[in-house]
């Protein structure tokens, strides 16, 4: 029973289940704390993974489809960007059409090029971000507890990596650079910035940025190395199980991080209790599946405490109040 | 003295900016001495705020030039601004609440791609400023945990690390207590005695004469009177910030009041801050009579017509309606069935709805009466011709009630008001400043209107900031300050006397 719950095999599986959640989950947090709200997350995400999945089968280049697939979320992400600042427009309005856009185009190009309803071909391994062993980790394999360690720390793509990386980086340069701080700033009180001389618009422009960027790594990760091919409305929710990590997480990075290896344990649960019996009882799978997305729900209905969360966001900034 | 001290350190000349059809200023001209504290003093829209915020670079002017320091300068942003030495301490203070002082201060000036340096350097100046001034703040506190009255030395704080020769401070003692107040102006005389320029933007007149080297009287988006604060006097202040207008004749038999019918008891109203903005305030008003309730604007008059309308409760005291409390009959709905009824001051926003028709507006607060229809079913002829009648009535132009009420002009959406107000027979009827806005023509007709309810028997409670409409309609006339009762004088009571009282100045008190 222990190894179900906390074998190896499930806690590498969280890792590689929470790497797209935790990418989104930084992308919105550097939007709202900016104090853009996106719930266009999930559509960046998903274009993203299409990008990357028929670029990959295209081309057949891994890092190819990764440089796609950043290319056109940010596109989206700049739509996004335009409705928000510029226009002043409804933000949640224009994340929810960035999500409906994304899952109509993605099936729409697909079926156009590749003729399998909406569905990419499968990818080869060179098209793909494939395990890779972190030196020397492999030798420790068969110790007892150490290698069990070493088996869920080792063995992910350079994706996961970098997304780990990204935590740190992101807590860091929230608190300790002069962008981290007027990008606080903007999303608490634009008008304390606009009067300090530094322009809303641009640094609202440039947290957009870095939300469409991060989405495309997380849409390459799910199409590229999670699984080897884009599958309709793959993302699955992930965006908005990133938006509800995010309030769990009150805006804040390392707390971010431990509320999505939340979410990607139940995920990871979910797969590995299929088929378990519990004596002669056999739990659906369909019950299964619905426990990362219960316990979201449970989560945000009150099991955190009070979750502020940026002043400003979700408001367009104008110079009169 | 030195030729750079007879340069002015801030020049405006021909300053002109309109927002829309509202024309905030108009032509201003002024200067402003170097190491002087100059006050900029006028009733709220006088067009103060616009004209600093100008020089400020947070608005643009549509026409005009700004020098500093002699020099001619394009100020396009805040920060070109804060680069020639200007800083403001806004009204509605410019903080990150979740920041600390430190952060606070040094957001827009942290030299570099990291704030580390940057906080050690403003934590060296804040402690250097905190011995030179008595502004003593903690740099670590979070500025959200802060009263308001260190929020605002942060503020001034910030704009001196930046480098600040002249401060702006707009309406500073607002959110202050007297103490508190007192002790800003220490730090404002400290700061001139070190050569720097301070500007004051007030309305309040104490403040001028207490603190100030000269004033300026603004009016309408217009300079109206420069002055030397020594050579001059609370009076001539309020005569200037006032003006004088031509007074409409209105003509008025005496007044016959009868009973009470409206209490007004002791009542409070304090803010979230624990403000108290209305402040122990009684008067009645009896039946047949007009009551006036002069003072600057912002003094509290606002927020007693809401607690007195239904719309807030007040913290403490009792209104009394026709015998019954106000607390009782719990909203203005029902406010309204027993016979209260209220021309709003800001009639854009509380009187009508701008998007909807006219006869859509003239029903507002009546749309579930049976007369307009059954049940939920609202008969839009029966509201229509309703609307076309009154306005006929009302001389309201042009008389269609299917023209949005945005369309119409101040004058004429005062009476669609005005109608629907006075149509149900009210007691009471509450006005708020009647003739903001409303060209010469519209205004008597209303006057008009006014005597004529008053005569009628019923008993009016009028709200205005021109003093020459409360002095030609009020039987009675009430002064407020501060959020207080300053005085009571009957109509006859001569301007200076009640510009005094507008001013806090009760000379029978002293």
């Amino acid at each position: 029973m222990l190894e179900l719950f906390l074998g190896a095999e499930t806690l590498s599986s969280t890792i590689r289940l929470s790497v797209p959640l935790i990418l989104a989950c930084l992308a919105g947090l550097w939007s709202e704390r900016s104090g853009i709200v996106d719930i266009g997350l999930e559509g960046k995400m998903l274009i993203g993974a299409f990008a990357a999945a028929s670029t990959a089968a295209f081309y057949g280049n891994a890092w190819l489809a990764l440089l796609v697939a950043i290319v056109v979320s940010l596109a989206f992400a700049l739509v996004h960007g335009y409705a928000a600042i510029n226009q002043k427009g409804n933000q949640v309005v224009s994340g929810v059409a960035i999500n409906m856009l994304a899952a109509g185009l993605a099936v729409v190009l697909g079926n156009e090029w590749f003729r399998e309803g909406g569905r990419t071909p499968p990818l080869p391994e060179p098209a793909r971000f494939m395990p890779i062993d972190l030196p020397g980790f492999s030798a420790l394999y068969d110790v007892p507890v150490l290698g069990a360690l070493a088996r869920i720390v080792s063995g992910h793509s350079l994706l996961t990596y970098i997304t780990i990386a990204l935590v740190p980086l992101t807590a860091w340069a929230l608190a300790r650079t002069r962008f981290g701080l007027r990008l606080r700033a903007v999303g608490e009180n634009p008008h304390a910035v606009d009067t300090a001389g530094i322009s809303v618009a641009r640094l609202r422009y440039q947290a957009v940025i870095i939300a469409g960027v991060l989405c495309g790594i997380a849409g390459t990760y799910i199409a590229t190395s999670l699984s080897a091919s884009f599958v309709r409305d793959m993302t699955a929710g992930r965006g908005f199980m990133a938006l509800a990590a995010l309030i769990f997480a009150n805006w804040r990075a390392w707390p971010a991080l431990w509320a999505c290896l939340l979410f990607g344990y139940l995920q990871a649960m979910g797969t590995r209790l299929q088929g378990v019996k519990f004596g002669t009882f056999e739990i659906p799978v369909q019950f299964i599946n619905m426990l990362p997305y219960v316990m979201t729900v449970v989560l945000l209905a009150g099991f955190i405490g009070k979750s502020i969360p940026p002043k400003a966001s979700g408001i367009p900034y104008s110079k009169d109040r | 003295m030195t030729p750079a001290q007879d340069t002015p350190a801030i020049e405006l000349i021909g300053i002109d900016k309109r927002f829309g059809p509202v024309h905030a200023n108009k032509d201003v001209n002024l200067t402003i001495n170097q190491g002087s504290i100059h006050g900029i003093i006028g009733e709220n829209g006088a067009g103060k705020s616009t004209l600093m915020s100008i020089l400020f670079g947070f608005y643009h002017a549509d026409k005009g030039e700004i020098r500093v320091k002699g020099q001619p300068l394009r100020i396009k942003s805040s920060s070109d601004a804060i680069a020639h030495g200007i800083g403001m301490v806004h009204q509605h203070f410019m903080l990150v609440d979740t920041f600390t002082v430190l952060e606070n201060v040094v957001l827009g000036a942290e030299g570099g791609a990291l704030i580390g340096p940057a906080l050690a350097k403003a934590r060296e100046a804040l402690a250097h400023l905190a011995q030179e001034y008595d502004m003593d703040v903690d740099p670590d506190a979070i500025i959200g945990e802060l009263p308001v009255g260190l929020q605002q030395r942060v503020e001034i704080l910030k704009a001196l690390f930046k480098g600040a020769e002249t401060l702006i401070l707009d309406e500073p003692t607002g959110v202050l207590t007297p103490d508190e107040a007192d002790h800003l102006f220490r730090i404002l005389g400290q700061l001139r005695d070190q050569g720097k320029t301070v500007i004051l933007i007030t309305h309040k007149l104490r403040e001028i004469m207490a603190i100030t080297d000269r004033v300026t009287v603004m009016r309408r988006g217009e300079v109206v009177a420069n002055f030397e604060t020594k050579k001059t006097s609370v009076e001539e202040l309020a005569e200037a910030m006032v003006g004088r207008r031509v007074l409409l004749h209105v003509d008025k038999g005496p007044a016959k009041p009868r009973e009470v019918v409206l209490d007004v008891r002791n009542v409070t109203w304090k803010d979230k801050k624990g403000i108290a903005r209305v402040d122990n305030v009684s008067f009645t008003v009896r039946a047949g009579e007009i009551v006036g309730i002069a003072g600057v604007s912002g003094n509290g008059q606002s927020e007693l017509l809401d607690v007195i309308s239904g719309i807030t409760r007040p913290t403490s005291g009792e209104i009394i309606f026709e015998g019954k409390s106000i607390g009782e009959l719990a909203d203005p709905r029902h406010l309204r069935e027993e016979g209260l009824a209220h021309v709003p001051e800001d009639r854009q926003h509380r009187g009508l709805i701008t998007s909807f028709d006219a006869s859509e507006s003239a029903i507002l607060g009546w749309h579930y009466d049976e007369s307009l229809g059954h049940g939920f079913r609202l008969d839009r002829g029966k509201v229509v011709n309703r609307t076309r009648k009154e306005m006929e009535e009302f001389d309201v132009r042009p008389a269609n009630p299917l023209l949005k009420s945005g369309k119409f002009s101040g004058g004429n959406q005062q009476k669609i008001i005005l109608a629907r107000e006075i149509a149900r027979d009210p007691d009471l009827l509450i006005v708020g400043q009647p003739t903001r806005g409303v060209d010469i023509g519209a205004i008597e007709f209303i006057h008009k209107r006014l005597i004529h309810l008053r005569d009628q028997g019923k008993a009016i409670l009028l709200v205005s900031v021109e003093l020459d409409e409360i002095r030609s309609l009020s039987d009675r006339i009430i002064v407020m300050f501060a959020g207080k009762v300053m005085g009571e004088r009957d109509a006859t009571a001569n301007e200076r006397e009640l510009g005094l009282l507008m001013a806090g100045v009760n000379k029978e008190a002293a």
